[in-house]
């Protein structure tokens, strides 16, 4: 559908730009004044200073592996996120939990996951698709390292990035 | 489908969801609607099995036509007669179709039926897809999501039932997941006729369970895998290894025995995780025994040849067939013998015939048996996939194996310098290791070290049978097609390639550089596979020999 954009008419005030000009420098003069006696910073010193503290709760940084409260490592190597993940980072080899582990009754862990960092996009749709809430994108967002297997996530470096989570899965506890 | 007999078929009229259909007499009402484009969902129903009609998942709503009080059919506006519908919903799968029969697959009270039934099976179902191998060919996850609902109104505690027990040395059971549909217990009775499981205690406590004192161990129990419309029967090989969704599914044919069974190979990333069979009912209905499907780890050995050896010194191909072609020229046709395998394809024979003629050593070749003891079932007595093919290429002599022993005797007599060996271990056919030591040449194909290998001058590391294409025809005479579902090792090559390279190293070029056009030429020889090409050979094969060639006991299950 056309749309007629609608063109103002100007005034010769507005046609001349001189008063926004000045209007323009006054904002810069102010802000060069507050510069000159301190009052505001502009610069941070990374990385001795960091933004950590003001980081939302919703950001992406680097994807984790979690356990429960009970040391159980959530994941059950379903194999879903390795699906959807876009540039295909993940790897999973799946492995059944031996019958004498307290964990039995879920019968599946991953034997191996590694996320190669060189690949991920910090998308999230690792974290929105596991089931079991096992994978989550957490702060860390200075990802670096010397060598490729370096920034290749083993399932013992996930497990050290993620932590403990508590609550949220409750289908595997003991029954009453 | 009912349109397997011979005399002329009774039709009767049908109408399904408005519409009026001919089916013959005789067809099961879920039968009819699928043929009319109209799908009902089912648990308990197998074409291949009785109907218990026990999962209650096929209900639909039919309707009879009405009578007048002489029993003749009312005939409404249309012409048609007037149908009476049956107040309460009617299981589909127990049901024959009848003359002016009405069916609605689709009305309020059959979606309700359906909603109701999925709510019902799913009351004590774990929910635990996540480690459930079934997820992603799930009829419970299919149905749940087309005709269930996302919330379960059931509050009271689920019941617990055994998990993880082994039916068998190849049958893992959750009974949790069972819906109860007994297909298992119907397939183990009327298809292997071995009745060994059942179902055990009452109401929501029953489970399936073996006999006492008997396991699940027929070589046929793998099926009961494949019919489980559920998570509840699992493939204890399978279990865990990969989610279905990632596995690439190749139709190709399976290659231990030959009745030549159509499968369905999975793989993922060249490794290839299970078989499953395809159905195709002039051959193996839809069934496949435990011992061929799970035939395939020594595909993904690391012991595979990978190099092309001369001497046991790694070389590239161009030498090696160089050399294997100077040591066969260098030698007069009477030194020379060639051992064939009844496990090549047809295309491999070809060629096959072509290195005998180019070496001129007519007679002086033979493919090395293998027999075993047919079940009856599917599993044939003669164990070589292409024996029909070699006798039909004229490869291996009349009665297959039968010209080896003149091969022992010429090489313990020193007549024989040099044995072509084309994806065979040459003890087999008679020769020791003393014989091969003595021989001043072996030029052998194959893929996996044998007791022939270290021996081997030249070694052409070849491809397994997943690894190729190419056809095959089996002990009925059927040709049927081989699909490439994965990607040979290092160096491996195609056995044709390799092949056409030492004809081309003997005997100049040959002007052979795909598949197709190998099979053009061998149909341009060879009258059986006249006016045939491999895409027209189609997933289910064709029949290219009319008369049996041999009286095999190797009868389908269909």
């Amino acid at each position: 559908m056309a749309y007629v954009v609608p063109r103002p008419n100007l005034t010769w005030k507005e046609k001349i730009y001189l008063p926004s000009i000045v209007a323009g420098l006054a904002i810069t003069i102010k802000h060069l004044k507050r510069m000159l006696f301190g009052q505001t910073k502009v610069v941070m010193q990374y990385p001795e200073e960091k933004w950590d503290s003001h980081m939302p709760d919703h950001y992406r940084g680097a994807p984790t592996l979690v356990k429960d409260e009970h040391g159980r490592e959530r994941c059950v190597a379903c194999q879903l996120c390795e699906f959807i993940c876009p540039p295909r980072c993940i790897a999973i080899k799946p492995g059944e939990i031996p019958a004498e582990s307290r964990f039995a009754k879920v019968e599946k862990y991953p034997e191996e996951f590694s996320i190669d960092m060189t690949r991920c996009i910090y998308c999230g749709m690792c974290e929105e698709v596991c089931p079991e809430q096992a994978i989550f994108l957490r702060k860390d967002y200075s990802i670096t390292g010397t060598t490729r297997g370096a920034l290749m996530h083993d399932k013992a470096r996930l497990y050290e990035l993620g932590g403990v989570f508590t609550g949220l899965v409750h289908k595997w506890n003991p029954k009453k | 489908m009912s349109t397997e007999t011979a005399a002329p078929v009774q039709m009767v009229n049908v109408q399904i969801d408005g519409v009026w259909h001919q089916f013959p007499k005789g067809t099961r009402v879920i039968e009819a609607c699928s043929q009319a484009q109209k799908f009902i969902p089912r648990y308990c129903y197998h074409p291949k099995l009785s109907s218990p009609g026990n999962c209650r998942m096929c209900l639909v709503e039919m309707g009879m036509p009405k009578m007048t009080p002489d029993r003749k059919p009312v005939i409404g506006a249309d012409g048609k007669p007037e149908i009476g519908w049956i107040p309460r919903p009617q299981i589909s799968c127990a049901q024959d179709v009848a003359e002016g029969m009405g069916i609605r697959t689709d009305s309020p009270m059959v979606q309700d039926c359906r909603k109701g039934v999925m709510e019902f099976l799913l009351i004590n179902h774990p929910l635990d897809c996540p480690i459930c191998d079934q997820a992603g060919e799930c009829r419970l996850q299919e149905f749940s999501v087309e005709y269930g609902q996302a919330h379960s109104r059931f509050l009271e505690p689920k019941v617990k039932k055994p998990k993880n027990v082994e039916l068998g040395p190849r049958v893992t059971l959750d009974a949790e997941r069972c819906i109860l549909c007994t297909r298992c217990i119907r397939f183990m009775n009327e298809v292997a006729k071995d009745d060994v499981i059942g179902i055990l205690d009452r109401g929501s406590f029953s489970t399936i369970a073996c006999h006492p004192g008997r396991i699940l161990d027929n070589n046929y129990s793998l099926n009961t895998v494949d019919i489980c419309p559920v998570g509840a029967l699992t493939n204890t090989d399978f279990r865990f290894k990969m989610r279905v969704w990632f596995l690439k599914e190749t139709k190709t044919i399976d290659i231990n025995c030959g009745t030549g069974s159509n499968i369905v190979v999975g793989s993922r990333e060249n490794t290839i995780y299970r078989i499953t069979p395809r159905e195709n009912n002039e051959v193996n209905g839809v069934w496949l025994p435990d011992s061929h499907r799970l035939n395939f780890k020594w595909v993904n050995d690391p012991k595979r040849l990978q190099q092309p050896l001369v001497k046991s010194q790694p070389v590239d191909w161009r030498t090696a067939t160089a050399i294997a072609a100077e040591i066969l020229k260098s030698k007069t046709s009477s030194e020379v013998w060639l051992v064939a395998s009844g496990r090549a394809t047809n295309e491999e024979l070809f060629l096959t015939t072509r290195l005998i003629d180019a070496l001129e050593i007519q007679k002086q070749h033979d493919i090395i048996p293998r027999q075993g003891e047919a079940d009856g079932l599917l599993i044939a007595a003669d164990r070589n996939p292409n024996t029909t093919g070699a006798k039909l290429l004229g490869v291996s002599a009349k009665d297959p194996g039968s010209r080896l022993k003149r091969l022992v005797e010429g090489v313990r007599s020193g007549a024989i310098k040099v044995v072509v060996t084309l994806g065979e271990d040459l003890t087999k056919a008679g020769l020791n290791e003393t014989d091969l030591a003595k021989l001043e040449a072996i030029i052998a194909l194959d893929v996996l070290p044998n007791r022939t290998t270290p021996y081997a001058t030249v070694l052409l590391p070849g491809s397994a049978w997943i690894e190729k294409r190419g056809s095959m025809i089996n002990l009925k005479g059927r040709l049927q097609r081989l699909n490439r579902g994965a990607a040979a090792p290092g160096e491996a090559r195609d056995d044709w390639e390799i092949l056409r390279d030492l004809i081309h190293g003997i005997s100049g070029s040959n002007g052979l550089y795909m598949i197709e056009d190998l099979f053009k030429a061998m149909a341009a020889d060879v009258p059986e596979f006249g006016g045939l090409s491999l895409s027209k050979i189609g997933d289910l094969g064709l029949p290219v020999i009319k008369e049996k060639p041999a009286a095999e006991p190797a009868e389908a299950v269909i």
